[in-house]
């Protein structure tokens, strides 16, 4: 392994006859990382996994996974890499137990081998309790977590999951990404996903892609900070109009502000900082040091969405332009 | 060669662990039912010199059973897979594509020739209650079912064929089957074609399968059929191959 990398992808490439999935890309994850794959659906990153899993071949660039080529050495990759497709494809007619030494087999593990990471896996997963039941019969949150124990069950170095969480219930997709959470120690792992939350709460860094390219690259603190130039701070408190206007108006780190009546005698005051400042702090100081009652006060959080709008926005200027 | 075995071992019970596998032997078994009638009728009818194998052979069924039967057997080995997506497991697992050509053929020849198994029930029936003793010859019986199991390494691995082509069992089934029943439609042609021939016609004669069948089931090995019918498997095994592996193709 060269540098404790684990994953090294430089100028891929994948065109499908008639568009291009994935336009020259390049990243790398070292070992141990968490790393999220963001981006809407057809961003290009289901693509970008199944050529990582040795599923499809790039048209042009190269990947190392652990220093081993995965078009050349596929075979050596994919012993040591786990995957978890988008969708989590099962034999609905096996029963869990047999399903996971099935695949362990397949996977290479000796007979005695795969009988016991079968059991640590479903232990690991929680589906010892299950572990006779036939997998059609199961419920989802249960498949996907059968799906993740077959991910695991060779011990591999990477973990690649496509789209974890899909289709869970809010209970279901805490405890999967729990899972994932207690799988950093031991292994590095990328996952896919559009839930841009569920990227800041796994993963350490985050490679976001939008229409094949990748627009930015980095740890969520960095991206957040990055995107909390168009923050609004929110606060609602009780106090004169005029007071509040005037109050507003002299603070220099507010660029622009917009009040508004809300429930009983207070008001709404949406605030937009200047240069992504945290405005909360002196709101708060303000309001203690004028006597007002303040009743919200919350910085807006924000949606994937404005993330792809802020990061693809240069580009339409500069085609404006 | 691990993987190999785990996944023959797997694609054999997944015939028995839905019910495809029990319907396919059942109506199997009817259709050998009917032949086993018309082998008593006809046994009853006069005394006859041919071998109960070649009388079985005789009724119309035998090619009924081979042509229907192997379709339905292999359509689902590669479309299944592809269209639940568990295709995408699979060839993500440290397998070779070989090793999976090769262990869904062993499943579905495996199972071709547990579906052809009752028929020695039939065959001792009728040896348990005929006078003579020379009816029933377990060397006749061996080169029958060498010569089913031949047919059946054939059409098995024109239905994988078939079946990594596409997503869909269903249009998996009708090519094998299309392809396989022209297969046959050649062999009754070639039964016809006059010694004094042309060469091409003369290549197409050795397509003649209910002869070399006939020739089975009477009891006579002949090496010619044996290099066509495994070199033809062969073929179609290498086309199958490289099919999954155009997946790789840039």
């Amino acid at each position: 392994m060269s540098d404790g990398l684990m994953i090294e992808v430089e100028n891929l490439t994948k065109r499908y006859a008639g568009h291009t999935a994935v336009s020259d890309i390049s990243f790398t994850v070292r070992s141990g990382e968490i790393v999220g794959l963001l981006g809407p659906n057809g961003a290009g990153k289901s693509t970008t996994m199944r050529i990582l899993a040795c599923y499809l071949p790039a048209t042009s660039g190269t990947v190392r996974i652990a220093g081993l080529d995965v078009f050349h050495q596929s075979r050596e990759v994919r012993r040591r890499i786990g995957y978890m497709p988008e969708n989590n494809p099962l034999h609905p007619d096996m029963r869990v137990r047999e399903y996971l030494r099935f695949r362990a087999r397949l996977k290479g593990l000796g007979a005695r081998r795969a009988r016991q990471r079968a059991d640590t896996v479903m232990e690991q997963c929680v589906l010892t309790e299950v572990s006779r039941r036939i997998i059609g019969q199961l419920s989802k949150g249960y498949r996907q977590r059968v799906g993740l124990a077959d991910a695991l069950v060779h011990e591999p170095e990477l973990i690649i999951l496509d789209e974890p969480t899909i289709g869970l219930d809010p209970n279901q997709i805490r405890s999967v990404r729990q899972l994932i959470k207690n799988l950093a120690s031991a292994h590095t792992v990328l996952i896919s996903t559009h839930i841009l939350p569920e990227a800041e709460m796994t993963c350490n860094r985050m490679v976001i892609m939008y229409e094949g390219q990748i627009l930015a690259a980095d740890t969520p603190e960095n991206l957040q900070r990055l995107m909390s130039g168009s923050s609004q701070v929110l606060a609602e408190i009780s106090a004169p109009l005029e007071a509040l206007q005037q109050c507003w108006a002299q603070i220099p780190e507010i660029e622009h502000f917009d009040i508004s009546p809300a429930e009983g005698d207070f008001f709404r005051c949406a605030l937009t900082p200047r240069d992504g400042l945290d405005l909360r702090p002196q709101v708060y100081a303000l309001a203690r040091e004028q006597g007002w009652v303040l009743r919200e006060l919350t910085r807006n959080r924000h949606s994937l969405e404005d993330i792809y709008v802020r990061v693809t926005r240069p580009e339409e200027e500069e085609e404006e332009g | 060669m691990q993987a190999y075995w785990t996944l023959t071992r797997r694609e054999l019970a997944s015939y028995f662990l839905s019910l495809t596998g029990y319907v396919i032997i059942a109506a199997a078994m009817f259709l050998m039912g009917f032949s086993f009638v018309v082998m008593l009728v006809k046994l009853q009818q006069d005394a006859t010199p041919m071998p109960i194998t070649e009388l079985f052979y005789l009724t119309p069924f035998f090619w009924f059973i081979l042509l229907l039967s192997t379709p339905v057997i292999t359509m689902r080995l590669f479309s299944l897979e592809k269209f639940t997506g568990t295709f995408e497991t699979l060839m993500t697992a440290p397998v070779t594509d070989l090793e999976v050509v090769l262990a869904k053929f062993t499943a579905g020849l495996v199972f071709y020739f547990v579906m052809w198994l009752p028929l020695l029930g039939c065959l001792l029936v009728v040896r348990q209650y005929t006078s003579n003793a020379g009816g029933f010859d377990f060397g006749v019986v061996g080169s029958t079912y060498l010569g089913i199991l031949l047919l059946g390494c054939l059409f098995i691995s024109i239905g994988c064929c078939a079946s990594a082509l596409t997503r869909s069992q269903v249009t998996a089934a009708i090519v094998s089957l299309g392809f396989g029943f022209s297969l046959f439609l050649l062999g009754v042609l070639a039964d016809h074609i006059p010694v004094q021939a042309t060469w091409q016609a003369q290549a197409l004669a050795a397509l003649a399968f209910f002869d070399q069948m006939h020739d089975f089931a009477r009891g006579i090995l002949d090496t010619r059929t044996l290099v066509l019918y495994l070199s033809l498997t062969f073929f179609f095994l290498y086309l199958t191959f490289r099919i999954v592996e155009s997946r790789r193709w840039k």
